[in-house]
């Protein structure tokens, strides 16, 4: 059997459209775990012990269990509490950001514990409150370092997006799905979507490596 | 100014400050001497709370450190600190350096303090490097931006805890004649340095530290000159 990669052709629009859909849910999801994931990671290092163990327990929760499960439970077993269901591209990216900032945490954590502790004695000796330590001094540092594993970050969870096919939200593996089902072929537009992948993760990869030259230059 | 009334401060099962009390007038130099690991750096970094103590009290001001009700931040706007490794911001020029913590904590309007940003590194010297990045300046530099930095929150006390242990000998007395001018000028000071000459010619008053206390205390002529316990005697006698 030969491949035939006309045969994907007349639903080429349907691709560009998935893997736009994926695109934002990523970059939503992104943000929502970054967020959360500053949040949380600052949280972990906390002197309180409640809000020590609450921020531990979530990055233990979200990373200990499948994101698939957890894509599950929000869009089919919240509604049971909610009382109303999700719209899909929501429940999409609220599960993935979500999921995503207990790894944003762990980079997060990383990213400030790499930042020389003289930074914080240097800005609390000068006054600073340990707020404003970490908004003007520490963050900003933590977060050079934390640019290549952030963006490690993103191209998991663009590749992760995939997932919302399980709820049946049109992203780029559903539209693979659809026309492996229109044309009787799977193997073309599976290979069609996972080339759609490939050039946006690795485009990202570019632009990561080209902000990150950029950002050294005042080293 | 400062009054330290029977300081102690463990790390764990280890007793770095074993009972200290002293105090400092307004517009003194007072220089801490000893060997390594007893406790000058420590006993430095508790007069401003980087570090707290175990036990016992300091006085800054009339204002206990101690005391729930003192404002912490407020007290360090006071108290300048230099540091071994400087510690500038990397990810601001040299100027923003200085005028990061006059604007942000004092609420300084940026003008006024970009103009005493600038009055101050004329002052250290470096004017030229206003725009410049900490990694593309010498120790020696460093060290002045970085008490430039101290100084533009307009102290009434500062700290040095070891400012010219990290620089390349030829580098070492450009921060030290910064130090003497503000010395001169009837800044308040205290400072852990291991130069004796610094010490001899600036300090009003030397303390000789070991193991955690004041082992010896007076004018620089009694110290270096007249020295009356052995440990300091002995001390002096290695390095000097």
């Amino acid at each position: 059997m030969v491949m035939d990669f006309s045969i994907v052709l007349p639903y080429i629009n349907l691709f560009f459209k998935g893997a736009l859909t994926a695109f934002e849910i990523t970059l939503l999801a992104v943000v929502i775990g970054i967020v959360i994931g500053t949040l949380v990671g600052i949280g972990k290092m906390s002197g309180i012990l409640p809000v020590r163990l609450i921020c531990s327990t979530y990055v233990e929760v979200i990373r200990g269990t499948p994101l698939l499960v957890q894509l599950l439970i929000f869009y089919f077993g919240l509604p049971q509490i909610l009382g109303f269901t999700l719209p899909e591209f929501t429940a999409a990216v609220l599960a993935l950001g979500i999921n995503s900032g207990g790894y944003v945490a762990e980079i997060v954590r990383g990213g400030i514990l790499a930042v020389d502790k003289g930074q914080m004695e240097a800005a609390r000796s000068l006054g600073m409150s340990y707020a404003q330590a970490m908004r003007y001094i520490i963050l900003p540092q933590a977060f050079k370092k934390m640019i290549p594993p952030l963006g490690n970050e993103f191209v998991t969870l663009l590749k992760d997006s995939s997932l919302a096919t399980t709820i049946g939200f049109p992203e780029l593996t559903r539209a693979a799905q659809i026309v492996a089902a229109n044309t009787y072929r799977p193997f073309e537009p599976y290979l069609t979507a996972a080339g759609f992948y490939l050039v946006m993760t690795v485009g990202f990869s570019w632009v990561m490596a080209a902000i990150e030259r950029r950002l050294s230059a005042s080293d | 100014m400062i009054e330290v009334k029977n300081l102690y401060k463990n790390f764990g099962k280890l007793e770095v400050l074993k009972g200290i009390s002293t105090r400092v007038k307004k517009g003194e130099v007072v220089v801490l001497i000893g060997p390594s690991g007893s406790g000058k750096s420590t006993f430095l970094r508790c007069l401003n709370l980087l570090e707290k103590p175990s036990s016992g009290e300091i006085i800054i001001e009339g204002k206990s450190l101690q005391d729930p009700s003192t404002d912490i931040n407020r007290i360090r706007q006071d108290i300048g600190m230099v540091f071994q490794h400087f510690n500038l911001f990397p990810h601001k020029t040299v100027v923003e350096n200085i005028t990061l913590a006059p604007i942000k904590v004092k609420g300084m309007n940026p003008k006024d303090a970009l103009e005493k940003a600038m009055e101050l590194l004329d002052r250290v010297g470096l004017a030229d490097k206003a725009d410049s990045f900490p990694a593309s300046l010498s120790g020696g530099q460093k060290q002045r931006v970085a008490i430039a930095r101290a100084l533009a929150m307009n102290p009434k006390i500062m700290l040095f805890d070891e400012p010219t242990s990290a620089l390349d000998p030829e580098m070492i007395k450009e921060v030290l004649d910064v130090m003497k001018d503000l010395a001169a000028d009837g800044m308040t000071m205290v400072v852990v340095t291991h130069e004796m000459r610094f010490a001899r010619e600036v300090g009003d008053r030397v303390m000789f530290m070991d193991e955690g206390i004041i082992i010896e205390e007076g004018t620089p002529e009694e110290i270096f000159e007249r020295p009356q316990n052995p440990r300091t005697k002995e001390f002096l006698s290695k390095i000097l």
